[in-house]
């Protein structure tokens, strides 16, 4: 299976990847915005913000998703308590220690009452920065949530318009939805191939390749995808007896990488999970005629993902999105892996683990923080879930 | 002679300091905390005034002249004989107490069998007890417990052996004595015993002897000096257990602040890192605390933890700094639980890694935890003083002034082997100041 | 030898009954007693939290209005409610989340029994008012799905960027036009009528001018009341079921009248040992009391002389002192208001503003933060609010740690000895200007 030059293999691919996570400083961010004049940068924070009218804007979004266990958080501790989640610190430790200032704006989903709070921080502590909280409604009617909504929308939009001088058209919005339509799909595409054939794209390099979307302009993400899924579908990998699970934690604080990787020694692939969500948040293309802000507003309404910082008006409904995840991908469990004090995680969780006991479906549980280096507990419990799965399962 | 005695119950040990009127340190004295703090605060301060005593034997023998270079060798030989005089009375009150208790169901029939060998132990314990005061001799521990203690225990061993006698039966009437003769105030006073111990020097040094004329007029005139204690001020975890009025009682953080500041004047930012507790203050140039915080419930990298660490590793306390600064790439360690302290290490040795790069790396996590208290008090502003026990270890002040340089610049780090008395000499300085500002209180009165 | 200075016995205090304690007494007894009451009385009973409490619109079904969060506050007060946080987690609650929602469900899986010993009826309804907490709306889902009972969400936009916008509440009129109204009509059965609602808030608004008289009280010196741990008290009636009755109209005065009496006589406020000594200290306090060990918290600040003259605390329910009033001509619009302005809501550029006014006109020596474990709403970004408030105020503050109801996390002695170095470092700063003078 020899490659030719100018085909990148897997590993090639995901050694671009690889350092792109490394990379604390943003570089490939930065050299994108001194590429030309007037270029500018909106970081982001999870779980989910329309990237589009970003893009719209001539802009980079940016994803921030924390330091990671390579950053040792010495500033950041002076902001909080230590019974507070870890990436809020090692967010304002990447922005006081001058990581992030090249970047010109910074929004801050409404997930939990630490994010939304940190809002009100880096207002005051850079305040030559836009930061804005970014609300997404709890009712889900096209004429109470959706209007507010989609003005909502229209704020940012217009914010975005005053930053670069010129505002957002609605031909703009549409062709940035387009790309980002191309770009969820071939998301969708490497998590269905990985659901169906797990040895061919192991969890830890998915993971790398989806998270370079965060980084990169979505074109070149897009690319990077779609090499990535004819390298893999052109190697021949070994396979291995482990056993299927899907993987939840709201994740707005990663994993260590390692966590990921261990989880995969231990015997379990990762068939589906809820990390990097804003990269397949819309879950069917948005369509491209007619009023964009209103197509997206609807499209968060009645086609996106569930996660626990979303209301479920249906009793009935709560949890089923894990349940079909679940028989989607073929898995034969679940982890629930929740960063250490964080609300939505913990508090949904309980909730989410009567409707899989209900569904007949195992699953266990541990918390973790982005910096955590004692991997042993952690391949202990999932290697002895992988092995009770295959003992009850039959095989 | 006026002095304010500054006392600091803390967790482990409890320390008091005796300034003069001038603000300076005459005498310090420590001993370990029990669970009678009154006790210790006696025991502490007793001590503080023996080191007094020396001290204005040291000004006045210098003063006078005399005995010119060698006062610094007397007076060592003196401190040495003083000490045996204690040890020799604490053992003293330790043989009657184990005497007394030899009665009962469980000596039936033995009692003066074990009351012979006890006899022996204490002779054989008196015998070589000025050794152990002799000069050049290490002492495990300055702590009589600690000193009689494992001595005890060898020549009972020995001893019962040859009886054939049970050993536990002396080693019960120490278990059930030490704990009483350690929390007895000493009998006699000070001055018998300052003479005794004079007596002894004068006997084994015949140099000094041709110099006595001298020197004993000088030593008579110092003894007539009464230390009179005008003010006092406790602070420290005990505290609040003390029959104190609040005008005697400071909040630990203030006297540590101001301890600092006499030690320092320049200083502005104090770490402590204690047993149980890590304290990030800022004070001002008058020593006056202006922020602070400390650790919540978690005690996690605080002195404590390095004694887990420690026995889980079997190796002493102190050994644990040497053996770290060998290693020139720590191992990253993300947490300092202490109730994880004991998987992670054997964790990280079954994968290979060298003990010295972990220990290392838990220096280093034990510093990052500090400097986070440090942060949320208001950072690091020069001139930075580091306290506490975790100060004298030298791989833990290695990564604290790594982080500093890398987060703070070049900023002046002070470390006393001294720091112990932190807390003390803050408490005995507030004394000196809450006495002054009363007699000034009267003085405009009146 | 060591000077012991002879402890004074302490005097005989009385400890007087004002009529608004016994007022208020009374109006708890009855409101328990009717919703105990209600499987037999066939009255319907709605559940919602205290931020965003409708309690104006909630009257206008006849429901019987049921606080989950007052309800954990009595067990903490009671110190029930550590047994029920530890059986919330032994059925596989997390120890970091709040303590509130733990209790509630440890209570409900303990028998679900009120303070006066008879059973919590099921909710009717669930009126998830998600106003200013993201915990809300899990604490409801996690009721709803044990009760299995109609549950409406209404949203309140956080105000982010320190105001209210039209959208926001345009958004929350139509929530309670189109979703919220409708629902309570049918759960009740009793059909909306807006003049009703329109009564409800003119009665409230009265109320709510006592209530700022009294709060305000305290920018004399001395204090005639405690902001906090008095305050906890006097916004009982007007956080609770009674906003909006005559009951709390009545409460109000009587408070008000009470205060005024004390501030003729410059009397200090009232305390559980009788009257406060001399005033040695005022503070602003920011975040929620520890209610566990209430009685113990208080202690430490009545034996320096402490007086707490302003809090957030008492604003969590609704933010009255900035001239907001509950406003009868605009009756939907008015609720949506006073839902968007709750302490919790505002930013915390806000918040920062809210206290730093507060050290200011209040007369205070500084800023006292008890920071709550469980609460992420009011912990997160209190260190950095600390430290703005001290430089807009040039005013020393301190940082203290417990939690609401988990026993577990009040270290008495940590707290202590964060206190009294927090007032000596206040005397010090004294004396040193005195000094300088």
């Amino acid at each position: 299976m020899a490659a030719s030059l100018s085909t990148p293999t897997a590993a090639d691919i995901v050694a671009r990847a690889q350092a792109l996570f490394d990379d604390l400083t943003f570089s490939a961010a930065r050299e994108w915005k001194a590429a030309a004049p007037g270029r500018k940068v909106v970081g982001y924070m999870p779980i989910y913000v329309p990237r589009e009218i970003i893009h719209a804007a001539g802009m980079l979004p940016l994803g921030i998703v924390g330091g990671g266990d390579q950053l040792e958080v010495i500033h950041g501790d002076a902001y909080y308590q230590s019974y507070i989640c870890r990436i809020p610190r090692s967010t304002i430790e990447l922005g006081v220690s001058g990581r992030l200032d090249f970047v010109d704006g910074m929004l801050f989903p409404s997930i939990c009452d630490v994010i939304r709070n940190l809002s009100g921080m880096w207002k005051m502590m850079f305040p030559q920065v836009y930061a804005r909280y970014f609300d997404v409604p709890q009712n889900y009617r096209d004429d109470i949530g959706g209007n507010y909504y989609i003005n909502e929308l229209a704020e940012l939009v217009d914010d975005l318009g005053k930053l670069r001088g010129k505002p957002i058209t609605d031909e703009e919005l549409r062709a940035s939805i387009g790309v980002y339509n191309e770009n969820r799909r071939l998301v969708r595409e490497l998590y269905a191939l990985r659901a169906k054939q797990p040895w061919q794209a192991p969890a830890a390099e998915v993971y790398l390749i989806v998270r370079a979307g965060l980084v990169l302009p979505v074109e070149q993400h897009s690319e990077m995808l779609r090499d990535y899924l004819a390298a893999v579908r052109a190697e021949e990998r070994p396979k291995r007896d482990n056993c299927r699970v899907v993987v939840t934690g709201v994740f707005c604080e990663q994993p260590p990488l390692n966590l990921i990787k261990s989880l995969e020694l231990a015997g379990c692939y990762v068939v589906d999970d809820d990390l990097l969500l804003v990269t397949r948040w819309l879950t069917a293309d948005v369509p491209l005629e007619g009023d964009p802000l209103r197509n997206l507003a609807l499209a968060f309404l009645h086609q996106s993902e569930s996660t626990a910082a979303k209301y479920e008006p249906d009793l009935k409904e709560k949890g089923q999105h894990l349940v079909r995840a679940v028989q989607r991908s073929g898995a034969e469990g679940v982890i629930f892996a929740s960063p250490s004090f964080c609300d939505p995680a913990l508090l949904d969780r309980p909730m989410l683990q009567h409707v899989l006991k209900d569904a007949g479906i195992p699953y266990i549980a541990f918390k973790y923080a982005e910096n955590s280096g004692q991997m042993q507990p952690i391949r202990e419990q999932a290697g002895t879930f992988a092995d009770s799965i295959k003992l009850w399962s039959g095989t | 002679m006026r002095t304010f005695v500054g006392i600091d119950l803390g967790s482990t040990t409890t320390k008091a300091v005796l300034l003069d009127e001038n603000s300076d340190v005459i005498g310090r004295g420590i001993t370990n905390s029990r669970s009678n703090y009154s006790t210790a605060a006696r025991v502490a301060s007793e001590e503080a005034r023996v080191d007094g005593r020396f001290t204005l034997f040291r000004r006045a023998l210098g003063a006078a002249g005399g005995l010119g270079s060698r006062v610094d060798a007397f007076l060592a030989a003196l401190e040495r004989s003083f000490r045996l005089e204690q040890f020799l009375e604490q053992l003293g009150d330790l043989e009657q107490t184990c005497v007394g208790l030899v009665k009962g169901e469980r000596f039936a029939g033995r009692e003066s069998g074990v009351k012979a060998a006890l006899a022996e132990v204490f002779a054989r314990l008196r015998a070589e007890a000025p050794e152990l005061y002799a000069p050049g001799a290490k002492r495990k521990s300055d702590f009589f417990r600690d000193v009689a203690g494992s001595r005890y225990h060898a020549h009972a061993e020995d001893v019962a052996r040859v009886a054939g006698l049970p050993y536990d039966l002396l080693l019960n009437v120490y278990d059930k004595s030490i704990i009483d003769v350690e929390n007895r105030p000493p009998a006699g006073g000070l001055d018998d015993k300052f003479r005794r111990a004079l007596a002894r020097v004068l006997e084994i040094e015949p140099a000094l002897k041709s110099a006595t004329s001298a020197v004993l007029p000088t030593i008579e005139r110092t003894f007539g000096i009464p230390l009179q204690e005008a003010y006092l001020v406790g602070t420290g975890y005990g505290r609040v257990t003390l029959p104190f009025s609040k005008e005697h009682i400071r909040s630990e953080i203030l006297c540590h602040g101001l301890g600092a500041h006499m030690m320092y004047p320049k200083t502005r930012t104090v770490l402590d890192i204690g047993g149980q507790d890590t304290k990030g203050i800022q004070v001002d140039s008058h020593g006056i605390v202006e922020n602070f915080q400390m650790n919540d419930r978690c005690a996690a990298g605080c002195g404590r933890y390095l004694g887990y660490i420690a026995d889980e590793m079997n190796m002493g306390l102190h050994e644990l700094g040497p053996l770290a600064m060998k290693s020139d790439r720590p191992a990253r360690i993300n947490s300092t639980c202490t109730v994880f302290a004991g998987a992670e290490l054997r964790d990280r040795l079954s994968l290979g890694e060298k003990r010295e790069d972990i220990l290392a790396g838990l220096h280093r996590a034990i510093i990052l935890r500090a400097i986070s208290i440090i942060s949320r008090s208001g950072g690091v502003t020069d001139e930075f003083t580091f306290t506490g026990g975790v100060a004298k270890n030298e791989a833990a002040v290695r990564e604290l002034r790594k982080l500093i340089r890398e987060n703070y610049g070049e900023v002046t780090i002070n470390i006393n082997p001294e720091s112990i008395y932190t807390g003390a000499l803050g408490a005995a300085e507030f004394a000196r100041r809450a006495h002054e500002g009363g007699a000034r209180m009267e003085g405009a009165a009146a | 030898m060591t000077t012991f200075a002879t402890p004074k016995p302490a005097p005989a205090k009385e400890v007087a009954k004002d009529d608004s304690m016994l007022k208020q007494k009374e109006m708890m007894a009855s409101h328990y007693e009717r919703l105990t009451n209600a499987p037999t009385s066939g009255a319907k009973v709605a559940a919602t939290f205290v931020p965003g409490n409708l309690n104006e619109l909630i009257m206008c079904f006849d429901l019987v209005n049921n606080l989950p969060e007052v309800n954990a506050i009595q067990n903490g007060l009671r110190r029930t409610s550590g047994a029920f946080v530890l059986e919330a987690e032994k059925i596989g609650h997390s120890e970091d989340v709040c303590t509130y929602v733990k209790s509630d469900i440890g209570m409900m899986a303990k028998g679900n029994i009120a303070p006066n010993g008879k059973r919590f009826p099921n909710p009717d309804v669930l009126l998830l008012s998600y106003t200013g907490c993201f915990t809300f709306m899990k604490w409801f889902e996690l009721l709803r799905e044990q009760y299995k009972c109609e549950t409406v969400m209404l949203h309140t936009p956080y105000m982010g960027d320190g105001k209210i916008t039209k959208n926001m509440i345009d958004y929350m009129v139509k929530q309670l036009k189109e979703e919220v109204i409708p629902k309570l009509e049918r759960v009740s059965g009793v059909k909306f009528d807006i003049d009703r609602l329109r009564e409800h808030l003119k009665k409230s608004a009265k109320a709510e001018d006592d209530l700022v008289r009294v709060l305000q009280s305290a920018k004399s010196k001395p204090s005639p009341i405690d902001a906090y741990f008095g305050g906890i008290y006097y916004i009982g009636p007007i956080f609770g079921a009674f906003r909006g009755t005559e009951d709390a109209i009545d409460y109000y005065r009587f408070l008000r009248e009470e205060v005024d009496a004390r501030l003729a006589a410059g009397k200090g406020p009232v305390t559980p040992d009788g009257d406060m000594g001399t005033e040695r200290y005022r503070l602003v306090v920011e975040g929620p009391p520890n209610y566990t060990n209430f009685r113990q918290f208080w202690k430490m600040f009545y034996d320096e002389g402490a007086v707490v003259v302003a809090s957030s605390y008492t604003k969590v329910g609704g933010v009255y002192d900035l001239g907001f009033r509950h406003d009868a001509d605009k009756p939907l619009e008015t609720l949506a208001e006073y839902c968007l302005g709750v302490y919790t809501n505002r930013s915390l550029p806000m918040r920062i503003d809210m206290l730093s006014r507060y050290v200011e006109e209040y007369q205070a020596d500084g800023l006292l933060i008890n920071s709550i474990k469980s609460c992420n709403s009011f912990s997160a970004g209190q260190l950095l609010m600390m430290r703005e408030v001290e430089k807009r105020t040039g005013k020393p503050a301190a940082f203290v740690e417990s939690d609401l109801v988990d026993p577990r996390y009040f270290s008495a002695a940590n707290i202590k000895n964060r206190l009294e170095s927090y007032f000596q470092m206040i005397e010090q700063k004294r004396a040193s200007a005195r000094a300088a003078a």
